[in-house]
């Protein structure tokens, strides 16, 4: 064998040890996030509840009409969800202990800082603007609806009746709008500025000083700021989230995070394997070839050695019918000469 | 190096036909209604459970159960264990239709399955794990038909390209391993990015690891459950060191698939322990994994153990179906029973029948063809022109 | 400290990208490198 056992051991320790200790993948450093990134500040306090944000936005973005209208306010009975033709839904929550009951809360996309459905999207259908918004390309999409299994908001929605041009479907922060310097249809149609359109640091900065300024009206935190890793749209409440429907237990890592150890693992397993299996494959070949061998020296050594005893046995009875015939012509010449001798006694007398 | 059977001529309506044809039928019709009135006609995915059954069983449960091939392939000729020679045939045919059968699945659960070639030519995703899985899956159909065409080649004569393909065997099988090493745990890996939406029991960062060492215990376990009902259907074609090598293979098998279960077991209850997650085995979805791992992993491995002390083939066999129906109900469990658990009962999701339906009829293709083959090409035998095989 | 990657995403498009082109690359090396240090030894192995 051409690489020495000694050196190919050794590359086969330093591979474990690299595969015992995994980093995750990523620098080490923090990512900022884009510094222009906009996004909306949605203060839940004073949303009524009139729904005229989703009809901008069924408007803006040419949805079809849905089956009540927007000044029905029945189905704020419901909790909804968004759907294909619904990019954002507002829902009411009634809190008895809440002195500024029922509270409505508008639901769409977060536009995350790191979001999960453009990591999940193995076609690379997403893209996180500069600006901020999260968007879709419908033009590369195979329909595989990962990102819907993946945002952990549950924001993405699908086109299930659409048997060969499904599309995913999702508020886009009216991204056109944006670069035309507009407003989202639904932060301009609000008739309470419950939204706030800005740079997301901005946006930060004027929530914590709105909490500060007001701590009895708001609860001390912003929904966004980390969750995930930091979302577009922000949020301030005067009810704890969980009791509008906001997933608290998120946590911080953002979705990309999650998966980067298993992705980091990929490259080595393609590294080591074949080395580790063409090493054990060449080393059982070797073993089997040395067994065999052996096997073979050893039928060969006992064939000589039954040879070599069969040819001494062969000699020895040779010596042994060698001597036996000499006794026996001694034999018979004695006894040739005792009847000659014993002849020529007789004739004498 | 006996002769094989001449193939039986079966009549046209013998039952397996007829029953076969009912399920294809069916299948045509919901392939209709699929592509013409979208997914929502024939399942009951909705934006809240993206993916249902057919992720679940035909491409979760499919890629696990097909791993028979690399788990042989990888004992045979890498590990050089001539005795498992007469299983290793088998299992790549299985192999091989195992992943058509996950690739015509797909073929109906993604939006636009003309675009599956975008991703790796037009517009790759590689943070996705998902990309990570088609590449790998798509790779390793190409290795498993060059792996299965020498049966072919046989079957038409071509020696030439036949001894081409035989020479490139090694290299074949190893990338196999290795592309079945990956996306076996990637199928894992992909359910890494909801942590939010899979049951604490079931969600580990070792969850990679977890679903690769159980897809050798299902390799070795399907391996050892086909021979056993390809034994009862098609002994007509089995020449006499495949009979004979069959009790081997059982056993060899078996306590092999003994050690990988108990050490899956012991991986398992390291993950709980991980994450300090004990007091969740006293809940209902508590009992529901502890069913899975004792009923369907800690007990196949125990008669496992049985079957190898006691040289019982039958207990072997037992445990290997056990096995079996404890990868589907992991796989299954990890994708629809413990994904989406606190969503209320309302928003929770069952399948269509047509989604079962679809299923039946993906896997009946499979069986089919299977038939085909091994009736004519020489997968239980040796064909006697190329018997210099080994 | 940001490399000119504003978020983890760009980041680990960039770098994953690059793994699996070297990837690729390593398998295809690889097989040369084993036929190279083995066709020597065809004779006596």
């Amino acid at each position: 064998m051409s690489i020495s056992r000694r050196r190919f051991l050794k590359s086969l320790t330093a591979a474990g040890v690299a595969m015992a200790a995994p980093r995750p993948a990523g620098a080490h450093g923090e990512f900022a996030g884009h510094p222009e990134s906009y996004g909306v500040l949605q203060d839940i306090t004073l949303c009524i509840g009139c729904r005229l944000c989703e009809k901008a936005c069924n408007q803006v973005n040419h949805l079809p009409a849905p089956e009540k209208p927007f000044d029905d306010l029945s189905v704020l009975e419901k909790h909804r969800r968004t759907d294909a033709k619904t990019y954002t839904v507002v829902n009411r929550y009634d809190i008895p202990s809440y002195h500024r009951s029922p509270v409505f809360n508008k639901f769409q996309c977060n536009h995350c800082q790191e979001p999960a459905c453009l990591s999940s999207c193995f076609v690379a259908a997403y893209t996180k603007t500069p600006e901020g918004a999260v968007v879709y390309d419908a033009s590369v999409c195979v329909g595989c609806r990962y990102c819907l299994v993946a945002c952990p908001f549950g924001v993405p929605t699908y086109e299930y009746r659409e048997p060969l041009e499904p599309t995913v479907r999702k508020c886009t922060m009216c991204y056109p709008r944006l670069l035309e310097g507009e407003l989202p249809g639904c932060v301009e149609a609000c008739p309470q500025q419950t939204m706030l359109f800005g740079k997301r640091e901005d946006l930060i900065a004027v929530a914590r000083e709105r909490i500060r300024k007001h701590p009895s009206r708001y609860v001390d935190h912003i929904y966004g700021e980390h969750e995930m890793g930091g979302t577009s749209w922000l949020y301030i409440s005067g009810v704890p989230f969980e009791e509008l429907g906001f997933r608290t237990d998120l946590g911080t890592t953002p979705a990309p995070k999650l998966t980067s150890g298993a992705l980091a693992a990929v490259p080595i397993i393609i590294g080591v394997w074949p080395a580790l299996l063409g090493g054990i494959y060449v080393m059982t070949r070797t073993k089997e070839k040395a067994a065999v061998r052996d096997k073979d020296s050893a039928v060969r050594r006992a064939i000589e050695e039954t040879q070599a005893a069969a040819d001494q046995a062969r000699k020895q009875a040779a010596e042994k019918a060698k001597v036996e015939r000499e006794k026996a012509v001694e034999l018979a010449v004695k006894k040739a000469l005792e009847k000659a001798a014993k002849e020529s006694a007789e004739e004498g007398s | 190096m006996s002769e094989p059977a001449n193939p039986v001529e079966r009549p046209i309506f013998c039952p397996f036909n007829i029953i076969a044809g009912i399920i294809i039928l069916v299948g045509l019709g919901i392939t209709y209604l699929r592509f013409t009135g979208g997914l929502g006609a024939v399942t009951n995915l909705d934006d809240n459970n993206a993916w249902g059954f057919w992720i679940g069983f035909d491409l979760l449960c499919g890629v696990a159960l097909a791993a028979g091939g690399y788990t042989t392939a990888a004992a045979v000729e890498v590990f050089g264990m001539k005795k498992f020679h007469a299983a290793l045939r088998p299992a790549l045919l299985t192999g091989f239709l195992g992943y058509s059968m996950v690739v015509i699945a797909l073929l109906y659960d993604v939006g636009r399955p003309w675009r599956l070639p975008y991703p790796f030519v037009w517009s790759p995703g590689p943070t996705s794990v998902l990309f990570e899985v088609g590449a790998c899956v798509m790779l390793y159909l190409m290795v498993l038909f060059l792996e299965f065409s020498p049966m072919a080649l046989e079957w038409l004569g071509e020696r030439k390209l036949r001894r081409v393909l035989v020479r490139l065997t090694l290299l074949l099988t190893i990338f196999g391993i290795t592309l079945s090493t990956m996306h076996q745990s990637s199928l894992g890996a992909l359910f890494l990015i909801v942590p939010s939406k899979l049951h604490p029991l079931w969600y580990s960062s070792y969850l990679p690891v977890f679903f690769f060492v159980s897809s050798v215990a299902a390799g070795l376990s399907m391996v050892i459950f086909e021979s056993t009902l390809a034994h009862r259907a098609f002994s007509d074609k089995m020449d006499e060191e495949h009979k004979r090598a069959a009790d081997a293979v059982v056993l060899g098998f078996g306590k092999a698939a003994a050690f990988v279960l108990a050490v899956y077991f012991a991986i398992k209850t390291f993950g709980v322990a991980l994450d300090d997650n004990w007091g969740l085995l006293a809940t209902n979805y508590g009992l529901w994994f502890l069913l899975e791992m004792i009923g369907f992993v800690l007990l196949p491995c125990f008669l496992f153990v049985v079957g190898v002390r006691d040289l019982n083939p039958t207990v072997i066999r037992w445990a290997a179906f056990l096995t079996v129906l404890g990868i589907v109900l992991n796989r299954l469990n990890i994708c629809l029973i413990a994904f989406n658990w606190q969503l209320s009962p309302a928003d929770r999701y069952f399948p269509h029948w047509m989604e079962i339906g679809l299923s039946v009829f993906v896997v009946t293709l499979g069986v089919t063809a299977y038939r085909f083959i091994v009736t004519r090409m020489p997968v239980f035998y040796e064909h006697p022109d190329f018997s210099e095989g080994h | 400290m940001s490399e000119g990657f504003h978020s983890l995403q760009e980041f680990m498009t960039h770098t994953k990208g690059i793994l699996y082109l070297l990837s690729l690359g390593y398998l295809v090396a690889f097989v040369l490198f084993w036929k190279y240090l083995h066709d020597r030894e065809n004779d006596d192995d």
